[in-house]
């Protein structure tokens, strides 16, 4: 049904969306934290910054990895020199410039799973000998997590599909950051492509029914396992 | 020993508190809303951090502002049951009373897991889910989840207070087994009278964020002074009663109280030598000058008057003496004149009715 340069792309995507996913969960869920419950200097600008990549045109935003993570950028230089990590035009690029894009999707998920907690439930918990952690993983984590969930599950489905972050910072190179949307402008670009396009169009439209469908599913179960239902 | 004395200022509000309740037992905060009783157990709890105050439970200092002491509340082991219950959705009903059980400091004593569920009537509730329990239900697993977190005081804000009529009646009973099973102090926070006469040793009397008056239960009921108390529809004195005889030939029942007796139409169900606790309500109590005759009354009892209180614009509160026992009598301002009613007067006491919803084994 598919090339094996489609089935290349299709994996890469779900590689991409997938690494991106799992590099923005714990910085989104603690960013979600402070933004809903904590009270510090900054906080309006915290919450600015974190909605950036909304409303920034996604190219302007892999500008701005390219100039930090660059090889000569002040974060790319040290981590190519120390470590001999390279992040542009690389796979791992790639995750991060759709983690950098989706992580305003997962704090916005996490904090209104958040905000809807009773903050009361954690105060029973507190009178009852659990200590903060304690009570964030026994209390607030398990409330919270159909929020989390929800959350990573939009962040993949969109990440399978980010696009101008992508090919600013990571290039469009087939095998290694060519994801499916790259795949599918590349086609568009080609002459005779419509074929190949039209395919992975499909595959596209397909996996994010399947992820959006994935969530509702197991925000449900968990609903349920939390006795909401 | 409990010492709290707390100090706290809100928009519009200004709490400013001091009492002390001994060792085992219910002491009620009792006052209408907004008068600052929750913030008091908040603040025990250490849940909320008041301006200036200091608590102590059992010579142990969990809050000292002028030492710069502050116990977290998950050190504070001050075991509480709130009003709307805040079980754990997540947690199976075993699991939540085992919350609080399995972080208690070790070495500390108290009831068991087996123990408390029987007491509390739980046993078939273990496996479920707190989101399908009645209200009642909740409350209760909510008592053993906070006993069992081996607490040194028990504190309960308003825990009947969400519940309907019969969801109380079923819970309040769990409450008195509660209360003589943990053998902790307890502060239990609410504007229900009957739950005080029901539950409570010693009461706090509370308004807009003052203590008016504190004192065993029986002694501030029957003190015609407290408008807080004596303008209550149910107002009067509460009274301890040792059953002294039942006369099924008659359909009576003999109560004997310090200082005299008193015929109830019969109670069935209750032992000769069985206690109870009877508010003597004020609207039903009445007074004669002299000793009437032909009345349907059985009680009528000598007494003297020792104070005349106005209690509204028309009424006057009566406190009467019989022994060591007062009574309060609730009468006109114009019995007052005509009869001349003043203090040192020797008057029979005629009580009407006994308010046998507020009867309650002691």
């Amino acid at each position: 049904m598919l090339s094996a340069e489609e089935w290349e792309a299709v994996r890469l995507s779900l590689g991409v969306a997938g690494r991106s996913v799992l590099v923005s969960l714990l910085p989104a869920v603690l960013v979600a934290w402070a933004l809903a419950r904590g009270r510090f200097p900054g906080r309006m600008l915290l919450d600015a910054l974190v909605h950036l990549p909304l409303v920034v045109p996604p190219v302007v935003v892999g500008w701005g990895l390219l100039m930090l993570f660059g090889v000569r950028g002040p974060l790319g230089a040290p981590l190519n020199d120390w470590f001999g990590i390279r992040l542009v035009f690389t796979t791992e690029g790639a995750a991060l410039a759709t983690a950098v894009m989706s992580f305003p999707l997962i704090v916005r998920s996490v904090r209104l799973g958040l905000e809807g907690l009773d903050p009361g439930l954690e105060a029973a918990a507190r009178t009852l000998g659990a200590g903060w952690l304690d009570r964030f993983l026994t209390v607030t984590l398990p409330l919270m997590s159909p929020g989390i969930l929800a959350g990573a599950v939009t962040a993949f489905a969109a990440g399978l599909g980010e696009f101008g972050a992508v090919i600013t910072f990571a290039s469009n190179i087939p095998g290694e950051t060519q994801t499916l949307p790259l795949a599918i402008y590349s086609a568009t670009q080609s002459p005779g492509g419509e074929a190949v396009a039209g395919r992975l169009a499909l595959v596209s439209f397909a996996l994010a029914l399947a992820g959006l469908l994935l969530a509702e599913l197991l925000g449900r179960r968990l609903g349920r396992w939390l006795g909401r239902a | 020993m409990i010492e709290v004395a707390l100090r706290h200022r809100f928009p519009g509000f200004a709490l400013d508190v001091a009492f002390a309740s001994p060792g085992v037992g219910v002491t009620a905060l009792f006052g209408p809303s907004g008068c600052g009783k929750s913030t008091i157990l908040a603040a025990v709890a250490g849940l909320l951090r008041p301006e200036a105050g200091r608590v102590a439970a059992g010579g142990e200092v969990l809050l000292d502002t002028a030492r710069g002491i502050s116990v977290a509340p998950e050190r504070r082991r001050c075991g509480v049951v709130f009003q709307d219950a805040r079980l754990f959705p997540h947690l199976s009903v075993a699991a939540n009373l085992r919350y609080g059980l399995r972080r208690a400091p070790r070495g500390t004593a108290g009831p068991g897991f087996g123990e408390v569920v029987e007491l509390l009537g739980i046993g078939g509730l273990l496996r479920r889910r707190p989101l399908g329990l009645s209200g009642g239900e909740r409350q209760r697993v909510a008592l053993g989840r906070a006993l069992l977190a081996r607490p040194r005081l028990l504190l309960m804000d308003e825990p009947l207070a969400a519940l309907d009529a019969g969801r109380r009646a079923e819970v309040l009973p769990f409450l008195a087994r509660l209360r003589d099973a943990a053998r902790l102090p307890i502060l239990y926070v609410t504007h229900a009278l009957d739950e005080v006469d029901a539950l409570a040793d010693r009461l706090v009397l509370l308004e807009a964020g003052r203590v008016l008056a504190e004192g065993p239960v029986e002694a501030l009921a029957a003190r015609a002074d407290l408008p807080a108390l004596a303008r209550r529809r149910d107002a009067g004195a509460l009274i301890g009663c040792t059953v002294l005889a039942q006369d099924d030939l008659r359909g009576l029942t003999r109560l004997g109280f310090d200082g005299g007796e008193l015929v109830v139409a019969q109670r069935p169900g209750l032992g000769v030598g069985a206690r109870l606790r009877l508010r003597l309500r004020a609207r039903d109590v009445a007074v004669a000058i002299e000793a009437p005759r032909g009345i349907s009354m059985h009680n009528i009892l000598p007494a003297v008057i020792e104070a005349v209180a106005q209690a509204g614009e028309a009424e006057a509160m009566l406190r009467l003496r019989i022994g060591p026992t007062a009574l309060l009598a609730r009468v006109t301002r114009d019995s007052v004149g005509r009869l001349g009613l003043e203090p040192g007067m020797a008057v029979f006491a005629l009580v009407k009715s006994i308010a046998f919803d507020h009867a309650v084994a002691a």
